[in-house]
């Protein structure tokens, strides 16, 4: 049986097992790509979402877990890349090879949006889920930390 | 025949070729405009008149520039053709970016014996002169162009950004209106060096410009050879043999094809595969493999063990007795002048096996002809001629029925540019076998256990003293596990056999020290190795600046005068030493339970200084840095905030190389899995890490991974300084903290 749920406020529904990682009917069955497998056992961030408006491991959450819900992927965090966190991700020049960026944001959007002016040990223990191996940190915390003051 | 000049050789290429391997190409990056109308923007064609082999112009004045270099996050793409754009004068918002196709002979990379491979930090470097003539000679068409419709001598024309200015006559042209009616020579003008800007002329080299693909990497839309989908592509996996050379013996087939989705399971040389219409099934199928499976007891590693192995190396290091298999470096006499000494300090270290830990995981697209001669391949590569001799090699065809669509890499590190790289021929035998086009995909346990890593090493070091304290001999001994000659067995042959992913870093050219020696102890456990960010260096400079700190204590001299007095000929080396003092204030009092440690090496030209401040919690045995300030002379900055930001990386890298990343081996498998077990630094262990880059005008030399090396030996260093005790192995682990401390 299809399980619907709601993507970048489109309503969608899958027919895979539901067992199966919502990450892997993001990415190959809805073709929404920006979201990354990265290590398949919630411990890299390189693959998180919104689910009802709060971050989720997409490779630790099963299908049937988001029946009815409402999932958001970095695609849909913004139409024009607007969203204060991808300004300020371009401004401190924050990518390198990029592969964890979309988690990496997703996870400060989440951030900003539970504490608007967090401090910045806050930044770090709610940042340290996200794997960067091109350690871009120092630009992370630098843009959170722009987006929380440029809004 | 057009024949172009390139780099001093005249290479023969017709135009058509270069055109049709232009128009040929695609690069699958999406093309997002970008929001910065000053910013150049990434392209999968040419457009408009080919004035070169790397330029292109329109006649909307879009100019279309060749990008040699894999982009992995290291700024190449961008910073390459900002070089050809630099000596064209182009307008820099008028670029377009092109991925070159695979043709070495225009646009391989001279470090690489004209290879395209991005490696070594080598790209801007190799590439910097040839760029900088390319971009002029185009210049210099232009000009000549424009001279002869205004039947004006050339030398009364200068150039403005995209624009050929005859300024006497108040006339100007557009780049793209003089591409219309260009006559293009057969030869490209002859540009001499005096010919090239000045340094003060610059108005792209030395000022930062917006990397080109960095505003698909905000928005998802950047794309990675595993986020490809490929028309009527089923999916795979292949649970690889624990051991090189190991084949599949056994499985329970059925069990495997009995999973939902799985259509079919493949024997290949090295393992299993598994293939299905998804990518859960395929990684079920995988899972089912594994529980099955037995595999021969071919292939050498069997059995090792690397605790016992280093333990070895160990013995073999400090056993004079025991033959070097080659020299690697000599200068004056090192043994006579340790027998001269009047003092001998000796000192051993060790260096554990390392995992590259890109984060995405290793994957590839390929589809195989019906026929099985010729394929199509997908795949995020650090050297697209080896990426295009693997799949030919697995096929038994002719390279020229490869075709290449190389990525954005989601990281490389070194792991992505070996012959018969893995990864490429699962993806090419699987697609084979399944007569459709695959997508091989790792998963992160796969890439962890498939890993080819930073060897293991154990070093055994003298230095001799004179009566007056001055280092005059140093005579070192490393024994490590083979590199070159598993990732390339043909560079190996070519070079000599000198390992030089290993060795290099061990000569300390900087350095007044008269006497010096490193022999070569070539050992071959039989497990994967490869480069890996920072290469030997990343051991080699760790063990010589920890003992060279080991000096400074036994004689009573500061390190950092130490490192001066031994600079006192290279006075770059001295630059960057005295500012990353000043920057850490070294010498000033710390706060109670804080210790600077310093470090300073040579990198293939680049020099950097480095200084950690650390604490240590005894308790647990936890190394925690606090501050690491860095000085970094790369010549001319070509991109300096991305200097900066290659510097930030290669620290933060070098910290997991020092303190917590191991892989371990037990009966020649690897014993790690994911980053549960294989911990790299997260934003709750990095530093505050402050960067300066002390410009000067020499030629630019690499930024990618120079201070990787740093980081071991500063924070070794400061931990002796801390407690009086000495680490003498990296990574510097809580179990070892805690042995050295009681």
């Amino acid at each position: 049986m299809a399980i619907g749920f709601r993507v970048n406020g489109h309503p969608v529904s899958s027919d895979a097992p539901s067992e199966t990682p919502l990450l892997w009917v993001i990415r190959e069955q809805l073709k929404l790509t920006g979201t990354k497998f990265g290590c398949g056992a919630g411990l890299c961030g390189a693959c998180m979402v919104h689910i009802d408006g709060t971050r989720a491991f997409s490779c630790q959450t099963q299908l049937a877990d988001v029946a009815g819900k409402t999932v958001t992927t970095i695609e849909g965090l913004s139409a024009t890349s607007s969203h204060p966190v991808q300004k300020a991700w371009l401004a401190e020049r924050v990518p390198q090879c990029g592969y964890c960026q979309s988690g990496q944001i997703m996870s400060a959007a989440d951030l900003l949006k539970q504490n608007p002016h967090p401090t910045r040990d806050e930044i770090v223990a709610h940042m340290s889920t996200n794997i960067c191996r091109c350690g871009t940190y120092p630009r992370i915390l630098r843009a959170i930390d722009r987006a929380a003051r440029e809004g | 025949m057009t024949v172009y000049r390139i780099g001093g050789f005249p290479a023969v290429v017709s135009r058509r070729q270069v055109m049709t391997g232009a128009a040929g190409l695609t690069f699958a990056i999406a093309l997002g405009r970008s929001r910065f109308s000053d910013a150049a923007t990434v392209a999968g064609n040419t457009a408009g008149a080919s004035l070169s082999p790397w330029v292109s112009i329109a006649p909307d004045g879009t100019i279309s520039i060749m990008s040699p270099a894999a982009e992995m996050g290291q700024g190449s793409m961008t910073s390459l053709p900002l070089i050809v754009a630099e000596e064209l004068d182009a307008d820099w918002g008028k670029v377009r970016i092109v991925p070159v196709p695979v043709i070495e002979k225009i646009y391989g990379n001279p470090a690489f014996g004209g290879s395209l491979y991005t490696a070594g930090s080598t790209a801007v470097t190799a590439y910097y002169d040839r760029l900088r003539t390319f971009g002029a000679q185009v210049r210099r068409v232009l000009l000549e162009n424009a001279a002869r419709k205004w039947g004006v001598p050339v030398e009364q024309l200068h150039t403005e950004p995209s624009l050929v200015v005859h300024k006497n006559a108040g006339r100007r042209l557009g780049y793209g209106e003089i591409a219309g009616f260009a006559e293009v020579p057969a030869i490209a003008p002859e540009i001499k060096p005096e010919q090239l800007k000045k340094t003060s002329e610059f108005r792209l080299i030395g000022k930062d410009v917006m990397r080109v693909e960095l505003p698909g990497k905000v928005n998802g839309s950047a794309t990675y050879s595993i986020d490809l989908q490929i028309p009527g592509m089923i999916y795979g996996a292949v649970l690889e043999s624990p051991i090189e050379g190991a084949t599949p013996k056994q499985y329970d087939e059925a069990k495997v094809k009995a999973i939902p989705g799985v259509i079919a399971a493949v024997r290949l040389p090295n393992g299993i595969g598994v293939l299905a219409e998804t990518p859960w099934a395929a990684f079920d199928g995988k899972a089912a493999v594994e529980r099955s499976v037995t595999w021969s007891r071919s292939g050498k590693a069997w059995g090792f063990d690397s605790d016992e192995g280093i333990e070895a190396f160990a013995v073999a290091a400090r056993d004079l007795d025991v033959p070097v298999t080659s020299d690697w470096f000599k200068q004056g006499d090192a043994a006579q002048a340790l027998r001269d000494a009047a003092t001998v300090i000796e000192a051993e270290y060790r260096c554990d096996y390392a995992y590259h830990a890109q984060m995405e995981p290793l994957n590839a697209i390929a589809h195989v002809s019906l026929l099985g001669d010729s394929v199509e391949l997908w795949c995020g590569t650090q050297s697209p001629t080896m990426a295009t001799d693997t799949a030919a090699k697995a096929l038994g065809i002719p390279r020229d029925k490869v075709k290449l669509h190389y990525t954005l890499l989601g990281g490389g590190f070194g792991r992505r540019g070996h012959r018969d790289d893995d990864y490429i021929v699962h993806a090419v035998l699987l697609s084979k076998a399944a007569q459709l086009p695959v997508k091989m995909m790792w998963t992160r346990e796969d890439d962890v256990h498939n890993g080819r890593f930073r060897p293991i090493t154990a070093h055994y070091l003298r230095a001799g003293l004179d009566r007056a304290g001055r280092i005059v001999a140093l005579h070192q001994r490393l024994a490590g596990d083979r590199v070159v000659p598993f990732m390339d067995p043909i560079r190996y042959q070519l070079a000599g056999q000198k390992d030089a992913i290993l060795m290099l870093g061990v000569e300390l050219r900087s350095y007044d020290i008269e006497n010096q020696y490193c022999g070569q102890i070539y050992r071959d456990t039989g497990v994967r190795t490869s480069p890996l960010r920072g290469i030997g260096f990343t051991a080699n400079k760790f063990v010589a600046e920890a003992f060279l700190d080991e000096i400074a204590l036994k004689r009573g001299v500061d390190p950092v005068e130490l490192r001066l007095e031994l600079l006192k000929n290279t006075p770059r080396g001295r630059a960057v030493v005295e500012r990353v003092a000043q920057m850490a204030k070294w010498g000033a009092r710390r706060p109670d339970g804080r210790a600077l440690g310093f470090a300073f090496i040579d990198y293939s030209n680049s020099l950097l200084a480095g200084i950690a401040e650390i604490t240590v919690d005894r308790n647990v045995g936890a190394i925690k840095c606090h501050n690491f300030w860095c000085a970094i002379d790369c010549g001319v900055p070509v991109q300096p905030d991305n200097i900066v930001a290659q510097t930030q990386s290669s620290v933060i890298y070098g910290m997991g190389m020092a303190l917590t990343e191991r892989i371990s081996i037990k009966d020649g498998a690897v014993q790690q899995s994911n980053f549960y077990d294989y911990q790299v630094m997260r934003m709750n262990d990095v530093p505050d890490i402050h960067i300066e880059i002390v410009a000067t005008d020499n030629h630019p030399t690499g930024a990618g991974q120079m201070a990787t090396p740093l980081v071991a030996p500063a924070i070794n260093n400061a931990f002796a300084a801390l407690t009086g005790r000495r680490l003498r192995e990296t990574p510097m682990t809580p179990d070892r903290v805690k042995r050295v401390l009681t």
